[in-house]
């Protein structure tokens, strides 16, 4: 396949599949309880959610399949898992590597949601946040298109639409943990364990 | 204290749980010896499920349930289990199983151990709030006595679980023990049996306990010559409020509601009674007669619950008394369940309004809709506790509500209350 | 009367409210989003959709199971 067309496909799709992961967090930051207004269908919500990040997948596979098969500059299919193990740009496609590899996690953990405990599932989604930050370092550190004014003006709508969704979650969560924590002043920790002779330690 | 309702047959000897020594020595001098020795053998299990079932005992830490079927279950369960006494006594009105346990270790720990040898288990675990020190040290001194005398088969050991109202309820309790979190856990099937590590956790009320060393060491009969033949034994009552000596007594159970309040010098008139606990049920004088028993209360829509009666003199204002236990009880939540966490201090606030003359007049509906709407939607009974005190309030207290509902509140709402509370509760 | 019997687990819920969405005829919201389910066992030909609240529930705190009794 001719060398330009795979590497047009490989930014586009990258962009794309930015854009998408971007939606993805968003609508993923928004769902929380009873913050929303009682008329929001908020399945629907988690469902366009789901549906988004399985598109941003598809596009980041097709990012990631043409810039291999593109020969041009020497990626590897090894540095698809691996991170830092490209000959070209080894960090930036390094980091490339990482925000997929976490995408991939939670892709896998979700699917097989039913079979992990609540925590583990819970603990990898929370973790793959990081790959938004890392997937907007790699497009913007390789800078094949990172200097065109459209391009740039993209990336600070999706940081501007994230940071937005982060701190309204985060009011959120404190409100909620305020009002949850209230009933019960000045008493002993419910956690706290003391006891003389604990049948556990021995 | 003792009283008996039914005079005993001259034959059978009298069954009480207070006023024997509480030494070791003194204990079996007066009860006999333990007896647990053929414990392994699988008839003198049966020997004592039957007896157990003969004598009709009930649970005596709220729940009511016959012992007999309950360690029926727990039998079933397996070896290795642990056996948990419960002697949390969560409820702030009740004393009863503090001065058990003060008075009477021995009859307690021993209901332990054949509880322990009857269903396998490997270790008896005590369990005593902390701060209650007192009790802790007369049981950590009767387990030394036992240990030092090789009296016991079974290990015993004592733990001190945070003191809240709702540290004591089973699965709460078991939850601590196992993970140290003292958190209500949601059983959807309200039979299922509880685990603790790899065996059953079987929880027994400290009176229930000791009641059942007596059966085991007598036989089921001096347990059945007090009592009625529906609701046979006696109980431990503690009385309080209106009164110049509020305590514990030792009473048969079927006896009138009002014979018990009135074993107490009672200071004035009685307005109402409150039967069962902080979460149990107001009782008015047209109900004073009614036998203290779960078969005779259900009939008035009240349950024995925990051993508590607590008396309202006529100075007192009923809605007032009541707001500052539903104000206690929500602030006593668990907090792990919305419809608790949120629908009891809303059902406290607007009680405490209308309590003060400054209801709306949506606020009875309101109370109204939202008992109904908390009802049985929490992970344990707490919520429930508090909307069958709520709603018997309502009920007994029907023209204080109308009075206060115009914004005419009686001038005794704000006294000082005869209640008891672990901390002042405001109106 | 078979049917389907839904169950929440008051400790896992979290009012997400997902469920009521989904199955209005049978869960009510109170006025603290918390869900109220309706006592009478849901129609079967609701299978579809309670098994997409079951799935749907981001704390796993509903369950439902197929009643079949006289």
């Amino acid at each position: 396949m001719n060398s330009t067309y795979l590497w047009y496909a490989t930014r586009a799709s990258g962009i794309v599949a930015l854009i998408l992961l971007t939606l993805t967090m968003v609508l993923g930051l928004t769902t929380t309880s009873r913050a929303r207004a009682r008329n929001w269908p908020g399945f629907a919500q988690q469902e366009i959610h789901r549906r988004i990040s399985i598109m941003a997948m598809v596009f980041l596979a097709i990012h990631v399949v043409t810039s291999i098969l593109d020969t041009y500059v020497h990626i590897g299919w090894l540095a698809v898992v691996v991170p830092f193990s490209s000959l070209y740009s080894r960090f930036w496609v390094g980091l490339g590597t990482i925000a997929l590899d976490l995408m991939v996690a939670v892709f896998v953990s979700s699917l097989l949601r039913a079979h992990l405990k609540p925590g583990t599932w819970r603990g990898i989604h929370w973790v793959a946040y990081a790959s938004w930050p890392i997937a907007l370092a790699h497009t913007f550190g390789l800078g094949t298109d990172s200097r065109e004014h459209w391009v740039i003006a993209l990336g600070a709508l999706c940081v501007l639409s994230v940071g937005l969704a982060s701190v309204w979650r985060i009011r959120a969560t404190v409100k909620r943990r305020a009002t949850l924590s209230a009933p019960t002043p000045q008493v002993v920790p419910l956690t706290r364990r003391v006891s003389t002779s604990s049948p556990r330690s021995q | 204290m003792t009283q008996s309702a039914t005079p005993a047959p001259p034959s059978s000897k009298v069954h009480h749980l207070l006023g024997h020594p509480s030494d070791l020595k003194g204990h079996l001098e007066s009860h006999g010896p333990l007896n647990v020795a053929l414990g392994r053998t699988a008839s003198w299990q049966d020997g004592l499920a039957a007896s157990l079932e003969a004598s009709g005992l009930t649970g005596r830490g709220g729940g009511g349930f016959p012992a007999s079927i309950k360690l029926a279950l727990a039998r079933s369960g397996g070896a290795g289990g642990t056996v948990v006494v419960n002697a949390m006594e969560g409820e702030p009105a009740s004393d009863k199983d503090k001065l058990l346990l003060t008075r009477a270790p021995h009859l307690v720990l021993d209901g332990a151990q054949y509880v322990a040898s009857m269903c396998r288990a490997h270790r008896i675990v005590v369990c005593i709030p902390i701060g209650r020190d007192g009790v802790a040290s007369a049981v950590s001194h009767a387990m030394a006595e036992r240990t030092s005398n090789r009296y016991a088969r079974v290990r015993e050991e004592l733990v001190r679980p945070p003191d809240r109202f709702i540290a004591g309820e089973e699965s709460t309790l078991t939850n601590w023990i196992d993970s140290g979190r003292s958190l209500p856990m949601f059983r959807p099937e309200k039979g299922t049996p509880l685990r603790l590590g790899s065996g059953a956790a079987l929880v027994h009320n400290v009176e229930t306990l000791a009641h059942l060393a007596l059966i085991a060491r007598h036989g089921p009969g001096p347990f059945r010559a007090r009592g009625i033949s529906e609701e046979p034994g006696s109980c431990l009552v503690t009385i309080s409020g209106a009164m110049a000596h509020p305590g514990v007594v030792e009473v048969d159970r079927g006896t009138p509601l009002w014979d018990i309040a009135a074993l107490s010098q009672l200071a004035e008139p009685v307005q109402a009674l409150l039967v069962g606990g902080y979460g149990g049920t107001w009782v008015g004088p047209e109900h004073f007669g009614t036998p203290y028993a779960s078969i005779s209360l259900r009939t008035i829509g009240a349950t024995a619950g925990v051993g508590v009666i607590v008396v309202l003199g006529e100075s007192s204002c009923g809605l007032a008394e009541s707001a500052r236990i539903a104000r206690y009880l929500a602030d006593q939540s668990a907090g792990q369940c919305g419809p608790c966490v949120y629908g009891l201090p809303a059902i406290a606030s607007d009680l405490a309004r209308l309590t003060r003359g400054q209801g709306d007049e949506h606020v009875v509906a309101r109370l109204h809709r939202r008992l109904r709407e908390v009802n049985g939607r929490g992970a344990c009974r707490h919520p429930d506790g508090a909307v069958s005190m709520v709603r018997s309030a309502m009920a007994v207290f029907a023209r204080d509500m109308e009075a206060h509902g115009r914004g005419e509140p009686c001038p005794y709402w704000r006294r000082l209350t005869t209640l008891r509370f672990p901390r002042p509760i405001g109106l | 009367m078979s049917g389907l019997r839904i169950t929440i687990d008051p400790v896992a819920c979290e009012a997400y409210g997902y469920c009521a969405e989904l199955l209005p005829e049978a869960i009510t919201l109170d006025e603290w989003g918390y869900p109220m389910i309706d006592d009478r066992p849901l129609g079967a030909e609701f299978k579809g959709l309670a098994k997409r609240a079951v799935r749907d529930c981001p704390k796993r705190a509903i369950t439902v199971r197929e009643k079949k009794g006289s």
